[in-house]
């Protein structure tokens, strides 16, 4: 990223969370996948939505998926984001299934696409924090 | 099962009330509620003593002040047989409803109120302004990934699930736009409606993005007041002052959302589920609606609510509604009171009100001149809930 200081909000681990946000320090997409049904779901879900085991594993996921959706928001709701509006904010669908909030970095918002592949990156944006976004494929 | 059709005819809408409407100051909700209540009273010509059921939807702003027990004792209501709370946004109107007209037809109670009220717009503040600001800082946790990633709002909702529609079936702004327009034409002829004047495509392309692909005229309109109607058993509503709105067939549809790949919460609602039970309740298909008065927050919601009660095939909504097909003089009419994007945002109580003022008749220049049958449906969260409700003059 650029070598001015990070001035967009920082989210912050909770207990639930904290292997997620970790492992994007580690540049590695760390899940809870359901030990007794093998379905995967992003962290802060205690229960598995198919066999309801509150059983959890955490396991890596490929970091690869496809746009399932994206807005440009034009609005500004939080004063951070006033100099960075019109950005783009993504549902991204992963292999393994869940679809996780995001942006899409690297690409243009006029050349964004509905099912367009995309793939992980992790962007330091503090010392201590990572955030997933994503960025197209090929 | 029992036969969906006992069920058919026994309930009607025998009052309604309509406060004023809009950009109406220095009132909260609870004086809506109850103003609702006195003129929907007034409308049925019925007394106070004689309502013995009250159900509520709380608006953003009505907590506390008009939840159930509030606005009973607010309004001096006594002795209930029927006292509820409900909250399934913009659903809850119909299913206020159906519960009511449940509860009549076998006996529970005799007249029910249900009452839609909210004050959100303060003197000198937009209307973006009126539902709250995102935290300052991210809760913790995955939650915080949305301010993080600055996804704000149910416009942002929205918005996602319209992209994902054109994505899937090439939907364009052009289709959304069309919807916009036929029901500003419609709005021009209602006295309640707050956004009147003509508006073309080129005002709707123009209107200025809120998040894309919704522009300022797919969304709609944020509005102080109050929405009441009674519901009473057929046999009470045909000696009450108006023409009883007889409740022919009533569904909801709940569809969940597994956020998952193979589920697909973006470009269907609960219509199809709420649909079923609705129409074979009425022994109608979708071939014998007359008029329809369709959840609107925003444009799109018109168009996926068309395709998933069958008015064109999935995926087909664009171009359905393109040209003035909704429009007056269209071949089917769609929100024919402006809808809450040019008349008023009474969530579900928007489509139903109209919907009672269609089938009673009394719609003067606006009124369709067929509303043999009218289709009323609600929408609550991001297509989260979904209630059907099909309105008759007729008994059977």
């Amino acid at each position: 990223m650029t070598e001015r200081a990070y001035t967009l909000p920082i989210p912050t681990a909770d207990e639930a969370s904290a292997p997620f946000f970790r492992g994007a320090k580690e540049r590695r997409l760390l899940l809870l996948r359901c030990p007794q049904c093998g379905t995967w779901r992003l962290p802060g879900r205690d229960r598995c939505v198919d066999c309801w085991s509150t059983d959890e594993a955490w396991a890596e996921a490929s970091g690869r998926g496809r746009l399932y959706t994206f807005g440009i928001m034009h609005q500004q709701y939080h004063p951070a984001f006033a100099d960075v509006v019109p950005y783009n904010y993504a549902i991204v669908e992963l292999e393994e299934g869940p679809r996780i909030v995001t942006n899409i970095v690297d690409c243009p918002n006029e050349a964004l696409r509905v099912d367009m592949p995309v793939e992980a990156v992790y962007d330091d944006v503090s010392d201590e924090t990572a955030l997933v976004r994503f960025r197209p494929v090929g | 099962m029992n036969d969906d059709r006992d069920l058919k005819g026994r309930a009607a809408i025998s009052g309604l009330g309509i406060t004023e409407q809009g950009r109406v100051y220095g009132h909260n909700a609870a004086w809506f509620a109850a103003e609702a209540v006195r003129l929907a009273i007034e409308d049925a010509g019925l007394r106070k003593d004689e309502i013995d059921g009250l159900l509520v939807n709380p608006g953003m702003t009505s907590r506390p002040g008009a939840t159930g027990l509030d606005l009973q004792n607010h309004l001096g209501l006594t002795d209930l047989r029927l006292l509820a709370s409900m909250s399934c946004g913009g659903a809850t109107a119909g299913i206020m409803v159906q519960y009511a007209a449940l509860a009549v037809a076998h006996g529970m109670a005799t007249h029910v109120l249900c009452v839609f009220a909210d004050a959100p717009l303060r003197e000198g503040r937009g209307g973006g302004a009126a539902y709250g600001v995102a935290p300052p800082a991210p809760p913790p946790g995955m939650r915080g990934l949305y301010t993080a990633f600055g996804m704000f709002g149910v416009n942002a909702q929205y918005a996602l699930a319209a992209r994902r529609h054109m994505g899937m079936y090439g939907t364009t702004n052009g289709h959304f736009g069309a919807i916009a327009v036929a029901q500003r034409q419609w709005a021009a002829m209602n006295p309640f409606a707050e956004q009147r004047e003509p508006i073309t495509i080129e005002d709707y392309h123009a209107s200025r993005w809120i998040a894309e692909p919704l522009h300022l005229l797919d969304c709609c309109l944020v509005s102080n007041g109050g929405v009441a109607v009674i519901v009473s058993s057929a046999e009470r509503a045909r000696d009450l002052r108006q023409p009883p709105a007889y409740i022919w067939g009533m569904g909801q549809g709940h569809p969940g959302d597994l956020r998952r790949a193979g589920w697909d919460a973006d470009t269907r609602s609960g219509a199809p589920l709420a649909k079923e039970r609705a129409f074979a309740m009425a022994g109608v298909t979708v071939d014998d609606i007359d008029v329809c008065q369709l959840y609107d927050c925003y444009t799109y919601t018109v168009l996926v609510t068309l395709e998933d009660y069958g008015f064109c095939p999935k995926g087909e909504g664009g171009p359905f509604v393109a040209g003035a097909r909704l429009a007056p003089g269209g071949a089917l009419p769609v929100n024919t009171g402006g809808g809450q994007l040019s008349g008023y945002y009474m969530w579900g109580m928007t489509p139903l009100s109209e919907g009672v003022v269609q089938t009673r008749g009394q719609g003067g220049e606006r009124q369709v001149a067929k509303h043999d049958v009218v289709l009323v449906t609600g929408n609550g969260g991001i297509l989260d809930h979904h209630s059907t409700l099909l309105l008759s003059p007729h008994p059977a």
